[in-house]
């Protein structure tokens, strides 16, 4: 069936099986391979999107209930050149090694940031612990972003 | 080398980033190809069985479907996944068929191969396949294993794969008066790897030209590459092994599956590009199990601590098949149980019995976490017997700077020596203890606060590193000024790229920045390449680089001196120029006019030894067997430094990963060989809110005398203490109860239990198999 | 792990849903946040003929708060609970439960509804509905009807829902200001299924307990009411002696099996614990 929404700002029309994830459809229809796929069942977070502004799990949402979305994928969360504070503060904190739940990740982070940029330490374990990353135990992760929220007080932006 | 303004020692952000944060890597599921195929594997759904017969008429008439693949299109005898490591021909018939054609074995068994448009109709056309097996008793643990009731292979008289014995000294006689010996029996669950992408292929065959490129390859492309040669009858140059990105190893990903060689065989056989993708489920029930493993040991002393020997009996359970490195563990457990210690006598085996469970592999420290448990425990019951500080136990009993090279016990069959190279173990001891504060906190162990009994440990450790016999590496200077790297290691999301390139600018005398890209792994990259295992990047890669780039400035100046016309003792290199007499000089970029490509090598026979202390203070809840890690700190000294940061990530995530071997991840199974343990719902893995303060600290001192760079291999020392600094901490905290941990993990429930036992009879239950394996 | 091939509907009207849900004859399955259902359909577990998607339901999304009563639409998520200030007072308990379900991103999607037609017997929402003895709302093709809590959950994942019937709210009582509550849940993780939980509360009179409700999930196969431990509160001051007695009652009145995250005799002692933690929390 015909599908119709918004990807990272740009419209797309694509033309699915009902059963196709949206996760799926945005890395395969829409070659947006940013967005990675870790479980298929809703454990790991690799496949965070925003959905209208929500961190959502794209494994859990069908591509045919995105009808009418805004969809922003690490893609959209992304700069032609250079990279986000964010970005730059996951690099500056070794916040990544093999970069699989990367994507997710800043996705999440983003995402509370947007929303709570004074959150403290407790908050963003809380909130990241529906990622899982085999790599960095963690630790790194939340330095991360906890010194990327001075970026998100300002404009409250910070993409 | 460059010394001064150096890039090696600095905490240099890593170059995969940029496209790793951005959504930009490249992982095999991100490739797609023109015309490309899905395959899908049926698995054994039954843990031991016949296969009586196996109809694929219905799933070749699925729309969508390409072709169904069973045993019987890959010929006779069925290609079998090799031995990597410790080849013997005594494991020969343990060897899985890619495969299963008369019998299954585990859960999760390939019966069957659909080649589709897409993943999911690949997948709805394993539904139409009807396959008819005749269950057959499950061989579920050790126990059953041993009793050789039911034999996973007919042919063979038992379920024993082998036997390992390590051996040093008189354990006999080390034994026979001791003052005092105590006895007792561990063991470790089944836990893996746990990789956050699944593994994947895509394979392409090109007809014409006869060639075969499979991407997402990894961590030991090379030899895979061999193996894959043989099987299907090309030339090794006719294959092409492509590493994209990859989402980690750990030692699971790369060793060569079953899948290796059938979607390399599909895409020949369909004459299209073949994708296949593991799901998390599969992933659960195929990528290499680990750590599942059980003792009955000895240990013997005189009255003041200091160790005369250990001595007894291991088992692992290596699951069903013998696979490329599934005795490694089990060698570990024997060879290494001694740790960084002196223990002049020892006498252990270890046996390899076959299970009906998927096959097991190396993870990350394989058989270190294992036997690094065992002894740790068995010391501090032993110092706690001894009315001795379980820190003076272990210093007392630490080898020596002065004792170096130390050899360890001998292992054999595949007669295996080795011996410590260099350090000083007390430093990094009382290092540990400072930074975890140790000498103020001691007045809580086994204290009740707020409720929860609090507990300290601390454990020391040895990684052994850098396994030859080579890697190679390749430097191009090319007619731009900067310079490309090729190494034949595997970047698994260690940082190599960036490791490589400061070891490569150092040895170059150039700025980092010139250097315009570091490739690995792919076998178009390099000759002869090995890959990445027990931590041997740095050090055999890195000395490669530093090879490379000895022959590469040689080169640079017989090229100038003949420009110049002068001798090659004339010229000089300098940052980005090379100087000849009279003023002469060029720029590296028109030295370059045709770009300048140079190999180096490195060959070893020897290992490195890093080595530390890991230190735990928790907070113990005895009504719901809740462990809180309160404060973790792990020290490790690896020789020479290449990059801090990222050798602090390697530590801090190795032991998360050890904590959740410690206390969370459980690869369970039922009677009938049914993994239970279905996804990740239930394999559970630590999440960032369960271990919030983990502190790695890195140190460098007596460089490795084995390589050029001084480096020791560090990628597994954070994980090998944890499950015994865990349990020690647990033991301190509740050892007014009386409790003593023997096993893994320290789930709640098992906690809580060990709180009930020790309560209703007055100590923890009694150990639990006998020197057979057989449960007591 | 793909999904099986289904059909796909969004309706415009609840009618409509339900004529969809009663013309496949139990073969359809009502889309509401997804959140347990499509990890069924992922492991081939559940293979419905048709989802009927409910998110253009705009009636089954909203929060009502009266003097009777808290009513949270079948479609209302996580998140907007979370959201809306004023259930914090309207009725803390069920935001103490909410901020234990899932994960942050599980809370953006899942839904009231959803939780309670899944019937997890770990769930956070279902142990709610019980323990305040919530009424159920729901409408299939013979017309409307209300289900007593009580009466919902009949089995791990099975409910009184007809294939045809579709849950549009749930309307929990009114919630009393000087209520006293607790709420404890043990986990594995943060965000996992619960091992055991407690919900509770109380009214005082005169430094006595009465009115109390004690509900517990994670511990047999739906959210238990423990009048036992009722008995124990009802008329006594909430005092050590009393929490003691109440956690030993809970104890007693369970009988969870084993399995491979816990073994019964833990759980039947951790739901006991529960209780005594939330009792000695609503005390403060």
């Amino acid at each position: 069936m015909p599908v119709q929404f918004e990807v990272n700002g740009k419209p797309v029309a694509v033309e699915v099986e009902p059963r196709l994830t949206l996760a799926d459809c945005l890395r395969h229809h829409l070659r947006l391979t940013g967005t990675h796929v870790g479980c298929e069942h809703g454990v790991c977070g690799a496949c965070t999107v925003l959905v209208d502004g929500a961190a959502v799990r794209s494994c859990l949402i069908l591509a045919v209930q995105a009808e009418g979305a805004k969809v922003i994928t690490i893609e959209g969360l992304s700069l032609k050149d250079g990279l986000t504070p964010l970005q730059a503060s996951f690099r500056k904190h070794h916040a990544l090694q093999c970069g699989f739940c990367t994507p997710g990740m800043i996705t999440t982070a983003h995402a509370l940031l947007s929303e709570e940029p004074d959150c403290n330490a407790d908050r963003v374990r809380e909130v990241l612990s529906g990622n899982l990353c085999r790599c960095t135990g963690y630790i790194s992760i939340i330095e991360a972003v906890l010194d990327a929220r001075a970026a998100y007080k300002h404009d409250g932006k910070g993409a | 080398m460059r010394t001064v303004n150096s890039f090696i020692g600095q905490p240099i952000e890593r170059l995969e980033d940029f496209r790793l944060v951005r959504g930009h890597g490249q992982y095999v599921d991100d490739l797609a190809r023109k015309d490309m195929l899905y395959a899908a594997i049926l698995r054994s759904a039954v843990g031991h069985g016949r296969i009586c017969s196996i109809n694929i008429a219905r799933a070749q008439k699925f729309a969508g479907v390409h072709c169904v693949i069973t045993a019987a299109d890959l010929g006779h005898p069925t290609p079998r996944v090799p031995m990597r490591l410790q080849p013997m021909p005594e494991f020969e018939a343990f060897g899985q068929p890619v495969m299963a054609r008369d019998k299954v074995r585990y859960v999760g068994e390939a019966l069957a191969m659909v080649l589709a448009d897409s993943a999911a109709i690949a997948e709805d056309a394993l539904g139409a396949i009807d396959i008819d097996i005749e269950p057959l008793p499950a061989v579920s643990n050790y126990y059953i294993a041993a009793k050789n009731e039911t034999l996973l292979f007919e042919d063979k008289g038992g379920n024993v794969a082998m036997k390992f014995r390590a051996a040093l000294g008189d354990a006999a006689a080390a034994f026979k008066d001791a003052p005092y010996s105590r006895r007792e029996s561990f063991s470790t669950q089944r836990h893996t790897a746990l990789t956050m992408e699944p593994r994947g292929l895509l394979c392409e065959w090109d007809a014409p030209r006869g060639k075969l490129t499979v991407s997402g390859a990894a961590k030991v492309l090379f030899f895979n590459r061999r193996i894959i040669a043989k099987q299907l009858g090309l030339a090794e140059d006719a294959i092409d092994m492509v590493e994209c990105d990859v989402g980690g190893s750990f030692g699971a990903r790369g060793e060569f599956y079953p899948e290796d060689f059938l979607i390399p065989f599909a895409a020949r056989y369909c004459g299209r590009p073949v994708k296949w993708i593991e799901d998390r489920r599969e992933h659960l029930m195929t990528m290499n199990h680990a750590r599942e493993a059980a003792c009955d040991v000895e240990i013997a002393c005189e009255r003041d601590g200091t160790i005369r020997g250990l001595r007894g009996h291991a088992f692992v359970d290596v699951g069903a098949y013998m696979r490329t490195n599934g005795a490694v563990g089990a060698r570990n457990i024997a060879q290494f149980m001694s740790g960084p210690y002196r223990i002049p006598n020892i006498d252990i085996d270890v046996s390899l019995l076959l299970t009906n469970k998927t096959p097991v592999g190396t993870y990350r420290g394989p058989g270190r976490f294992e036997t690094d448990f065992f002894r740790e425990r068995l010391f501090d019951m032993v110092a706690h017997d001894l009315g001795i500080d379980q820190v003076e136990f272990r210093r007392r009993n630490l080898v020596r700077e002065a004792e170096m090279p130390y050899t360890v016990a001998t292992i054999t069959p595949f007669e295996s020596k080795d011996e410590l190279d260099s350090g000083e173990y007390q430093v990094t001891l009382d290092r540990c203890l400072a930074e975890i504060g140790w000498a103020e906190k001691a007045k809580l162990k086994g204290k009740l606060v707020g409720g929860r009994y609090q507990g300290l440990a601390i454990c020391c450790f040895i990684e052994g590193g850098a396994a030859g016999p080579k890697e190679s590496a390749r430097l191009v200077l090319e007619s731009d000024g900067t310079l490309t790297v090729y190494v034949g290691s595997s970047g698994v999301g260690q940082g190599l790229e960036t490791a490589f390139a400061q070891i490569a600018a150092d040895a170059m005398e150039m700025p980092m920045d010139r250097i315009n890209n570091v490739f690995h792994g792919s076998t178009a990259y390099v000759s002869d390449g090995y890959g990445s295992y027990h931590s041997r990047s740095i050090v055999m890669g890195g000395s490669a680089v530093l090879d490379a780039a000895t022959k590469l400035r040689q080169t640079m100046c017989a090229e100038a001196a003949r420009r110049f016309n002068c001798g090659a003792a004339e010229v000089v290199l300098a940052d980005g120029r090379v100087l000849g007499p009279d003023s002469k000089s060029v720029s590296w970029a028109e030295l370059a006019s045709e770009p300048i490509s140079v190999e180096g090598a490195f060959l070893n026979k020897k290992h490195t030894w890093a080595y530390g202390a890991h230190a735990a203070h928790v907070s113990v809840d005895p009504k719901t067997g809740h462990v809180q890690l309160i404060d973790y700190v792990v020290v490790e000294n690896c020789g020479r430094i290449i990059n801090p940061l990222t050798l602090k990530g390697q530590l801090v995530g190795a032991v998360v990963q050890g904590l959740g071997g410690a206390f969370l991840e459980h690869l369970a199974y039922d009677d009938n060989g049914q993994l239970l343990t279905g996804s990740l719902a239930d394999y559970l893995v630590p999440t960032a809110s369960d271990f919030p303060k983990i502190r790695g600290v890195v140190m460098e001192s007596h460089p490795s005398p084995i390589n050029p760079l001084g480096a020791k291999g560090a990628g597994e020392g954070g994980i090998i203490s944890v499950g015994g600094v865990m349990a020690n901490a647990v033991a301190d905290a509740l050892s007014s109860l009386g409790v003593e941990p023997r096993d893994l993990p320290l789930s709640p429930s098992h906690v809580w239990q060990l709180v009930q036992d020790a309560r209703h009879h007055g100590r923890s239950a009694a150990p639990r198999i006998d020197s057979a394996g057989h449960a007591k | 792990m793909k999904l099986p091939p289904f059909e796909y509907a969004c309706p415009s009207t609840l009618s409509e849903a339900v004529a969809l849900l009663a013309s496949h004859h139990g073969e359809a399955k009502p889309l509401a946040g997804g959140q347990s259902l499509v990890p069924m359909l992922a492991f081939r577990v559940a293979s419905p003929s048709l989802l009927v998607d409910l998110r253009k339901l705009s009636e089954l999304r909203q929060i009502r708060i009266t003097d009777d009563s808290v009513t949270l639409g079948a479609m209302v998520r996580w998140r907007e609970i979370l959201d809306d200030a004023r259930l914090r007072t309207a009725h803390p308990l069920l935001v103490v439960a909410v901020e234990h379900v899932a994960h942050y991103q599980i809370r953006n999607r899942g839904t009231v509804g959803g939780s309670i037609a899944h019937a997890d017997p770990a769930a956070e929402l279902p142990g709610i509905v019980v323990t305040c003895e919530a009424k159920i709302d729901v409408v299939g093709k013979a017309g409307t009807r209300t289900i007593d809590a009580a009466d919902f959950f009949r089995g791990p994942l099975i409910t009184a829902l007809e294939p045809d019937e579709i849950i549009t709210e749930v309307r929990l009582p009114a919630w009393s200001a000087r209520r006293r509550f607790g709420f404890q849940e043990f986990a594995r993780r943060r965000g996992d299924f619960a091992m055991a939980a407690a919900a509770l509360f109380y009214d005082e009179n005169n430094g006595n307990a009465y009115n109390a409700h004690v509900g517990v999930t994670g511990v047999a196969d739906w959210p238990l009411r423990l009048t036992a431990v009722e008995g124990v509160l009802d008329g006594a001051t909430i005092n050590e002696a009393t929490i003691a007695r109440a956690e030993a009652a809970a104890t007693a009145a369970v009988d969870p099996p084993d399995d491979i995250h816990a073994s019964g005799a833990y759980r039947k002692a951790l739901v006991g614990v529960m209780v005594e933690r939330a009792l000695k929390s609503a005390a403060v």
